[in-house]
């Protein structure tokens, strides 16, 4: 698809302005219907379905794919857990730190979870700049971003070493309990974080053009674009924590 | 809730512009519920009341997210339901898997201990 001219009010096909069109024909722009009316209208034939940018549309349906790819894996882990004999290891105390000697339970996931929060805070702010056209700022609030990112992925690889090299956690088993516990810990936390990764690049390279003016004929919706991946991952990591790591 | 949707220069994309305050509310929400739900682990809830606070704190933190930062909120009822339908077809099969599950759970129990 390429940009669309934009239609102004008034002038989409084989309806325009009459005082009272039927719902199907109702113009675009201001007089846009809203509710289930609204729906109906913006299903009819004749006309672009999403009154979005092409872009932003895409990156809802990559999301939406995405959302299908980690609910698959939700879904196993459910399955493997509920139908094992063998009891499962106590995520509490499998992930615990100790802090003066004492095991704190799930600090380091608990620590994690506060800096995807922020980041994605950091980045519905530099959304917010990217619209009010301060490109600086903007740049600014995704490489701090990034950097939580970053912080993230290296907050993981440490708990990775941690499992592999003291507690002896292997995709086909574990001193602990259940031996699915190290591939579907593997396989979740390691696709999660592939997607951070992938959204640290991602960011970098937005925020980079952005400083260097390849965005600037546009709305600068390319950083809400970005910013909705990021999100993302900030929203898969809370049903990571919540079914993985709590339950 | 008070917000500008559409800028005069491109009536079809919707800017999404709201104020800064807002943002940081929810943000601040989220990083409440986190800690309530750390807390459900570190004071050792467990049955039915781990389960009932899991599960809330995750649908409210998930639900801010998508509404707020991801600006469902402020989207076309077209692109909200083409996105937040079809994800309910994996409860679908969350159902099947749970029901399979305790199948396999019951035979294995049964037979090979």
């Amino acid at each position: 698809m390429t940009d669309m001219p934009l239609d102004p009010p008034g002038a989409v096909a084989g309806g325009g302005r009459s005082p009272a069109p039927p719902a199907h024909a109702a113009p675009h722009g201001d007089g846009q219907v809203a509710g289930l009316r609204g729906l109906v209208a913006d299903w009819s034939g004749d006309q672009q379905t999403f009154q979005v940018a092409w872009g932003k549309a895409m990156m809802w349906i990559f999301l939406l794919s995405d959302t299908f790819i980690f609910g698959s894996f939700l879904t196993g882990y459910m399955t493997v857990r509920t139908s094992t004999t063998v009891p499962w290891p106590n995520p509490s105390e499998v992930f615990a730190l100790n802090i003066g000697g004492k095991p704190v339970p799930l600090l380091l996931i608990a620590v994690m979870t506060f800096i995807l929060i922020s980041s994605s805070g950091t980045m519905a702010m530099a959304v917010n700049c990217a619209y009010r056209r301060d490109k600086v700022t903007a740049a600014k609030l995704m490489f701090v971003t990034a950097a939580f990112g970053a912080m993230f992925v290296s907050m993981q690889a440490f708990e990775w070493t941690k499992l592999i090299m003291d507690e002896g956690v292997r995709p086909w088993g574990n001193p602990m309990g259940a031996a699915q516990f190290g591939s579907v810990f593997f396989m979740v936390t390691g696709f999660h974080g592939l997607h951070v990764t992938a959204g640290v690049i991602y960011l970098s390279v937005v925020a980079l053009r952005l400083l260097a003016g390849k965005y600037d004929r546009g709305n600068f919706q390319i950083v809400e674009i970005a910013g909705l991946y990021w999100h993302f991952v900030d929203l898969v990591w809370v049903f990571i924590f919540a079914l993985f790591y709590l339950w | 809730m008070e917000h500008v949707a559409t800028p005069a220069s491109a009536p079809q994309q919707h800017a999404q512009q709201h104020p800064i305050g807002l943002y940081f509310k929810i943000w601040g929400l989220l990083f409440v519920l986190s800690t309530l739900s750390y807390l459900v682990d570190y004071f050792h809830f467990q049955g039915g009341l781990r389960w009932t606070l899991i599960l809330l704190f995750m649908m409210l933190k998930a639900g801010l997210i998508v509404a707020v930062f991801m600006h469902m909120a402020w989207e076309r009822m077209a692109l909200v339901c083409a996105i937040l339908i079809p994800p309910g077809a994996l409860m679908v099969l969350v159902g099947l898997m749970a029901s399979e599950a305790n199948y396999t759970n019951l035979t294995r129990l049964l037979f090979f201990r």
